[in-house]
């Protein structure tokens, strides 16, 4: 049985004449302990899909299953990481993690919980930091944060909301490594939803391409059968690794041409000619 | 404690003393020097111009009203009587003193009358809680009630009842629009209903709150005695006051960032929960700007319903002044009128220090 599945999922917004359908016909089935990425265009329906997923919103058709039941809303087993952090800017680093865990864990005492805090906020070294408001810390240390807040409600799953997109190159390869390291400790089943191709190969098991919106849907997916871990640097000459980026990013960018040449309209232009009915400035002569 | 004071200062939003401080210890003399010219000097020259202006404002009215009296005098009573009347006035005798808008340095003395005036009126209360002491005791163990000081307020007592007015004021629109507002922020059913009515009622003036507080203090109070004055005023200027606070309220809730509600709906936290961890929180930068508009607004109108309702309070002073008609009235009702403003500053300072201690600011 699958851990994940979606059934014929379609979701559209609004309503009449605005309605537009975002995700038309998605089928998807994730096995327990993989590790996938989605890989999309801005605008393709991305957030939209992992929403369904971990139940912010409802399918308009189909279903979407978690472990063979019906998704119904949000759940502490689908631990959601978003993509603008979302830290609570009140509350500082300990507060932040603490509200998740003491949610997850309502039995749990007072202490235990400071522990589990203190310990996944150490995971991520960000222990010099727990005291601090989210507006003293810098991009990556928020998604550090936020991943910490993700994590210490020890979900069944991780959903990723194109986690690292708002991050510069340098900070987003360090957070790549920490997020797989991390996973790679208990290799909890993992949802990434990404617009670059090298984090997806660089992370994932099986990288699925989402045909960009509206009426989204997934084109077929690449296993990645690299051996893990994965190294930056040395993937880099990878031949397997360059034979994948190639395929992928070719047939993004093939979709990609689709899309905007479906856009082409034309539009006719009224007959009107420009009519001088005086100079009201000088023209400047040069002769 | 150079920095400390500083930031201190920063906090109650009187960083302007900042370039002062700076430039006591030494620190970059010239940048901090035209920031001093800049923050303080400016300022004062222009307290100063505006003084100038108005002394002369004062003296030009003083001397067009004395040549009407001397005109006046002329053409009624002959030259000798104008001539009279023109020694009289610049003799500056009571008999014939000149009433217009005072000059700076009158307005000064009739401030340190006003102070002198405390402290007599100070002195006399405690002469009189002396002398009734023995008395009160007595009366206490008969049951009765005890004498008070029953005579004339001095100004300062009158400022003291006219703050205690506003808050009392204050924390009625606090514990009537806060609440209020959070409810109509979460449903927007209720919030569409009652919009009409708000629209309505938000635009109407202090005088008719008084007058509309007063005929329904006045039917329930019917059977109490006692003075129900400081309850109508009190309670006027709460209700003109609570509608920023109000409309605030309800907007910052129901304007909650779409992020924190997915956070707390995938914490799935319960609506308790929801709202007093995640929608007030982040309501109250929006709440806070509320309360400092109601606490100007219940200050400003303060002073126009304490006239109208005769309550005693800074309202009641001016008015009395007003129809006095002494010597120095008008100076004292200038002074009033700088005790108005200052205060008014100052609370508004003291808001904005409160509000900067319990919300959150977004970015740096």
């Amino acid at each position: 049985m699958a851990y994940i599945e979606l059934r014929n999922v379609s979701k559209s917004f609004g309503t009449g004449k605005d309605k537009t359908e975002v995700l038309s016909n998605i089928n998807l089935t994730i096995e327990e302990g993989e590790f996938v990425a989605i890989v999309g265009f801005t605008g393709s329906g991305k957030t939209t899909l992992i929403n369904l997923i971990s139940g912010l919103l409802m399918p308009d058709e189909g279903q979407v299953l978690f472990k063979g039941e019906p998704v119904t809303g949000p759940s502490h087993e689908r631990g959601v990481i978003f993509q603008n952090y979302s830290l609570l800017p009140w509350l500082n680093v300990r507060n932040n993690v603490g509200m998740a865990v003491k949610e997850a864990f309502k039995k749990m005492s007072k202490k235990d919980r400071n522990k589990r805090v203190e310990d996944y906020v150490e995971m991520v070294n960000l222990s010099p930091a727990i005291g601090k408001l989210p507006k003293e810390l810098s991009g990556g240390m928020r998604q550090r944060v936020s991943v910490t807040r993700a994590l210490s409600m020890s979900p069944d799953v991780i959903l990723m909301d194109e986690p690292l997109s708002a991050l510069d190159a340098l900070t987003r390869g360090n957070l790549q490594q920490e997020i797989l390291k991390i996973w790679n400790k208990d290799k909890k089943t993992a949802l990434l939803i990404t617009n670059d191709v090298d984090e997806g190969i660089l992370m994932a098991d099986r990288i699925i391409p989402l045909k960009p919106g509206p009426k989204a849907t997934l084109g077929p997916e690449y296993k990645i059968n690299l051996e893990r871990p994965r190294d930056k640097t040395a993937l880099n000459s990878n031949d397997e690794y360059k034979r994948l980026r190639n395929s992928i990013i070719e047939y993004l960018i093939q979709i990609g041409e689709q899309r905007s040449s479906k856009k082409e309209t034309t539009y006719t232009l009224p007959e009107i000619k420009p009519q001088i009915k005086s100079t009201p400035f000088r023209r400047l002569s040069f002769s | 404690m150079k920095d400390k004071s500083i930031n201190i200062l920063n906090f109650i939003g009187l960083g302007f003393f900042e370039p002062a401080i700076r430039l006591a210890s030494g620190e970059e003399t010239k940048k901090n020097l035209v920031a001093l010219f800049k923050k303080i000097v400016l300022p004062i020259l222009s307290v100063g111009l505006f003084l100038l202006l108005w002394s002369a404002g004062s003296s030009h009215l003083y001397n067009i009203e004395k040549e009407f009296r001397i005109e006046k005098a002329f053409n009624e009573r002959g030259e000798a009587a104008a001539r009279l009347e023109r020694s009289c006035i610049d003799s500056g005798s009571k008999d014939c003193q000149i009433t217009t808008l005072p000059s700076p340095s009158q307005v000064w003395v009739a401030y340190k009358s006003l102070l002198a005036d405390h402290a007599s009126i100070s002195a006399k209360k405690d002469a009189f809680a002396e002398k009734v002491a023995a008395t009160n005791v007595k009366r206490a163990e008969q049951g009765l009630d005890a004498i008070t000081y029953t005579g004339r307020p001095s100004f300062v007592d009158q400022i003291f009842t006219s703050l205690k007015t506003v808050f009392a004021g204050f924390l009625l629109a606090l514990f009537i629009a806060v609440p209020i507002g959070i409810m109509l922020g979460l449903s927007e059913s209720l919030r569409s209903s009652v919009n009409w009515l708000i629209q309505i009622l938000k635009p109407v003036s202090p005088v008719v709150w008084l007058l509309l507080v007063s005929m329904i203090v006045n039917t329930l109070g019917k059977n109490s005695d006692g003075d129900s004055s400081f309850t109508i005023s009190f309670i006027s200027v709460g209700l003109c006051a609570m509608w920023a606070t109000l409309v605030n309220t309800s907007m910052g809730v129901s304007s909650v960032d779409k992020d924190y509600i997915n956070v707390a709906k995938v914490l799935q936290l319960n609506i308790g929960q929801k709202v007093f961890k995640i929608i007030l929180p982040s309501s109250f930068p929006l709440i806070f700007t509320g309360l400092r508009i109601t606490l100007s607004v219940a200050w400003m109108v303060l002073i126009a319903i304490e006239l109208l309702a005769q309550s005693p309070g800074l309202g009641s002073f001016v008015w009395e002044e007003f129809q006095n008609g002494a010597n120095d009235s008008n100076s004292k009702i200038i002074v009033a009128m700088f005790v108005i403003g200052i205060i008014g500053f100052l609370l508004d300072r003291i808001m904005l220090t409160i509000q900067k201690f319990v919300t959150f600011t977004e970015e740096t």
